[in-house]
C-alpha cells in the first residue's frame, strides 16, 4: 500500500472537501430562507470565474481590484436574479421552482460557453511560488490559499449569522415567515439578501478553484456535487453542509486511491459520491444533522 | 373550468362511464382520427426533412408521455428521465444481437427491461419525495451514464452498439418513408394506452397520490405500491421511445444520454402541461421544433451582419441551448400550466365569441 499516495490525496480530499462545504452552505443558506432548491448553484460558480477573468484578462485589472468588482458584480447579479426570476415562483409547487432553476442552469451554462468560449482559461499568477514544503509534501500555495480562504468564509459565516442584524433577521425568517414578517423584518430584503450573499461566497469559491484548474465550465460540476454533500449533512443544516463536503471531498479521493491502486475502473471517484447519496437516501433521508420534517394533514 | 363549458348544449351524462370516455364529444373523436389520417399523409405531400421531425417527435413524445405520467399524474420528480431513455436504447439492441428476437418484439422486450430498472431506482421513492427524489433520480441519472460507458458487454462501452432495423413480417424499413408509419403506429398506441390508464383505477390511485399522498394513503390507496408503479409505467414508456431512437438511428451510443436531454424531456412536459396527455405531445412538438425554427431564424436573418458574424453563427448550439432554458423559465414565470392549457383557453374564445363571459 502507497501510504504516501494515500496521505497526498486525502490531504487534497480535505482542501477540495472544505470548498465543496463552502459552496453546500451557499446552498444551504438559499435552501433554508427561502425554500428553493438551486440546481444553478454550479454556475454561480462559472460566472464568479469567468467575470474575474474578464476583469483580470482582458480589462487587465490589477487581482484585488478585479476581486472586488466581481464581488460586486455578484451580489448585484444575486439580487436582480432572486427579483426577475424567482420571486414569481414564491408559492409555486415544487416542480416548478426545480425546472425554473435548472433552466437558469442550462442558460448560463450556455451563455458562457458562448460568450468565453469553451475552453479552458487560466488567470495571470497571483503567487510567486508554485508549491511549497510541508510535512514532506508538496502541497499548490493556490491550494493552501483557497483552505485559508474557505475557513476565512466558514468564520465569517458564523459570525455573520450570530451577530450581525442581518443574519439573525435571516435565521428568524428561516424559521417562520410570518411571525418574521409581523415583528418588522422585510422578508423580501431578506429573499434578494440571501440569493445575494450566496451568489457572492460561490462567486468567490469559483475564483479559488479557478486559479487552481483553470476557469472552464467544468465549474459547474461543484453545482451537481454538492447535492451529495447536502443530503449527507442534512438539506437544512449549515453545519452539515460543512461536514458533509468535507466528507464528500475525502471520499472521492479515497475512491481514486481505490480505484488507481486495485480496481483500475477509471472514473470511480467521480461517480462514487453519488452511490452514496442513493445510499444515504435509502436508510437516513434527512441526513446527519437534517431536521424531518412532521407533516400533518 | 373550461372543459365544462366546451360541452355542446343538451350533451348531459347520465352515467359513470359515459363521464370518463376518451373523447367528451363525438365531434371531438372525429377530429382525432381526421388528424391522424391527415398526419398519415406527410410523407406524400411533404419532404423528407418533415418525415424526419415527425419521427423525432413521435419517440421523444412517447416517452416524454412516460414522464408525465410520472410527473404530471403522480406527483413524482424524475430528474434522470434521459438514462432510462438510454437504458431502452441499449436494450433493445442488445435483446435483439444476442438473442436474435424480432425487433418488433424486442422493442416492448426492452420497455420492460427499463421498467425494471426504473423500479429499481424507484425504490428510494417508496420513502422519499419531493426533492429528495429529484436529487434521487439525479444521482440514477449519473450512474446509469456511467454504466453506459462501463458495461461492455451491454452496451458496446465508448464504441456503442448497432442496432438493428425493424422488420415487419419480413418486410426491413430501411427509409424514413417506411419507418414513419411504424412511428406513428408506436404514438397512437402509446398515447391511446396513456390516455386509457388515466381512466382506470390505478390512473385515479395516481391522481390521488399526487393530489395529496397523506390524504390518499388514509383512503386506502397503497403509496408504495403505486409510487413504484408509476416509475416502471414512466420508465417503461422511456425504454420503448428509448429503443425506437435505437432502431431508427441504427446505432447507439453513450454520449447522447446526458442530464440535457433529461432537462428537455421535463422541458417538454412542462411546456405541453404537467398532467395533460394531449400537451405532452403539444409540448415535444414545441421542444423538438425550436431548435430548428431558430436555425432557420438565424439563417433568414443573415442578410444582416450582425446575424451573419462568426459569433452567432459559431455560438448557435449554444445560442439553441440557452433557448431551451429560457423557454422553460419564461413558461413557468408566464403559463405554468403550459400549452394544453392556452390551448384551451383558445378554444373557448373562439367557441363563445362574442360572449365571452
Amino acid at each position: 500500500m502507497n501510504f504516501e499516495l494515500l496521505f497526498q490525496l486525502l490531504l487534497n480530499g480535505l482542501i477540495v472537501g472544505t470548498l465543496y462545504g463552502v459552496v453546500a452552505m451557499c446552498f444551504v443558506l438559499i435552501y433554508k430562507s427561502t425554500q428553493i432548491v438551486n440546481f444553478a448553484q454550479g454556475e454561480f460558480l462559472l460566472i464568479g470565474a469567468w467575470v474575474c477573468y474578464a476583469f483580470l484578462v482582458e480589462m487587465s485589472m490589477p487581482f484585488w481590484l478585479g476581486f472586488l468588482f466581481t464581488l460586486l458584480f455578484m451580489m448585484a447579479f444575486g439580487i436582480i436574479l432572486q427579483m426577475v426570476v424567482l420571486r414569481p415562483m414564491i408559492g409555486e409547487p415544487i416542480i416548478s421552482v426545480i425546472m425554473v432553476t435548472i433552466g437558469l442552469s442550462i442558460f448560463f451554462q450556455a451563455a458562457t460557453k458562448w460568450i468565453f468560449g469553451a475552453t479552458t482559461a487560466t488567470y495571470p499568477q497571483v503567487f510567486e511560488t508554485r508549491s511549497i514544503n510541508l510535512l514532506g509534501m508538496q502541497i499548490e500555495t493556490a491550494y493552501i490559499m483557497s483552505f485559508v480562504i474557505s475557513l476565512f468564509i466558514m468564520a465569517g459565516f458564523y459570525w455573520f449569522f450570530k451577530y450581525s442584524k442581518l443574519g439573525l433577521a435571516m435565521r428568524a425568517t428561516a424559521f417562520d415567515q410570518q411571525v418574521a414578517q409581523s415583528l418588522g423584518i422585510s422578508v423580501k430584503t431578506v429573499f434578494a439578501m440571501s440569493w445575494a450573499i450566496s451568489a457572492l461566497v460561490s462567486g468567490i469559491a469559483g475564483i479559488v478553484i479557478g486559479m487552481v484548474n483553470g476557469v472552464s465550465s467544468a465549474l459547474s460540476v461543484i453545482g451537481i456535487k454538492v447535492f451529495p454533500a447536502v443530503i449527507l449533512g442534512g438539506l437544512d443544516s449549515i453545519v452539515g453542509a460543512i461536514v458533509g463536503g468535507v466528507i464528500i471531498g475525502l471520499l472521492e479521493n479515497t475512491a481514486e486511491f481505490v480505484d488507481g491502486q486495485y480496481l483500475n475502473w477509471g472514473n470511480l471517484f467521480s461517480i462514487a459520491p453519488f452511490y452514496v447519496l442513493i445510499i444515504i437516501l435509502c436508510i437516513k433521508p434527512y441526513g446527519l444533522f437534517g431536521t424531518k420534517d412532521i407533516e400533518r394533514i | 373550468m373550461a372543459g365544462f363549458s366546451m360541452r355542446p348544449c343538451g350533451d348531459f351524462r347520465t352515467t359513470y362511464r359515459q363521464d370518463t370516455r376518451i373523447y367528451d364529444t363525438t365531434y371531438i373523436r372525429n377530429a382525432a382520427i381526421l388528424g391522424i389520417l391527415a398526419v398519415a399523409m406527410i410523407p406524400f405531400v411533404l419532404d423528407g426533412y418533415y418525415v424526419n421531425l415527425f419521427i423525432q417527435i413521435s419517440y421523444f413524445a412517447i416517452a416524454a408521455l412516460g414522464l408525465n405520467i410520472l410527473v404530471g399524474f403522480t406527483g413524482q420528480i424524475s430528474l434522470g428521465h434521459a438514462a432510462f431513455f438510454g437504458f431502452g436504447a441499449f436494450a433493445s439492441a442488445w435483446i435483439n444481437n444476442t438473442t436474435g428476437i424480432p425487433v418488433l418484439l424486442s422493442i416492448p422486450l426492452a420497455g420492460l427491461m427499463t421498467a425494471a430498472v426504473g423500479m429499481l431506482f424507484g425504490l428510494p421513492a417508496a420513502r422519499i419525495k419531493g426533492l429528495y427524489l429529484a436529487i434521487a433520480t439525479l444521482a440514477a441519472q449519473f450512474i446509469l451514464e456511467d454504466f453506459f460507458a462501463r458495461a461492455e458487454w451491454f452496451t458496446g462501452g465508448s464504441y456503442g452498439a448497432a442496432a438493428n432495423p425493424i422488420n415487419v413480417f419480413g418486410y426491413e424499413i430501411l427509409d424514413d418513408f417506411s419507418f414513419f408509419y411504424v412511428s406513428l403506429f408506436f404514438l397512437v398506441l402509446m398515447y391511446l394506452l396513456g390516455t386509457n390508464l388515466m381512466r382506470t383505477r390505478d390512473g385515479r390511485a395516481f391522481v390521488a397520490v399526487r393530489d395529496h399522498y397523506l390524504s390518499a394513503e388514509i383512503m386506502g390507496i397503497n403509496l408504495t405500491k403505486y409510487r413504484l408503479m408509476s416509475f416502471a409505467i414512466s420508465s417503461f414508456y422511456a425504454g420503448v421511445g428509448g429503443a425506437m431512437y435505437g432502431h431508427y438511428l441504427g446505432f447507439v451510443s453513450a454520449e447522447g444520454f446526458t442530464i440535457l436531454l433529461s432537462i428537455q424531456f421535463l422541458g417538454m412536459i412542462i411546456i405541453g402541461g404537467l398532467g395533460s396527455v394531449k400537451g405532452t405531445l403539444m409540448g415535444t412538438v414545441f421542444m423538438v421544433l425550436l431548435p430548428e425554427v431558430m436555425e432557420s431564424g438565424v439563417s433568414a436573418l443573415s442578410v444582416f451582419e450582425w446575424a451573419s458574424s462568426t459569433a452567432v453563427t459559431d455560438g448557435l448550439a449554444y445560442i439553441k441551448e440557452m433557448a431551451i432554458g429560457l423557454a422553460i423559465i419564461l413558461f413557468l414565470i408566464f403559463e405554468p400550466d403550459g400549452l394544453a392549457h392556452r390551448w384551451q383557453q383558445i378554444r373557448a374564445y373562439w367557441k363563445l365569441y362574442p360572449f365571452s363571459y
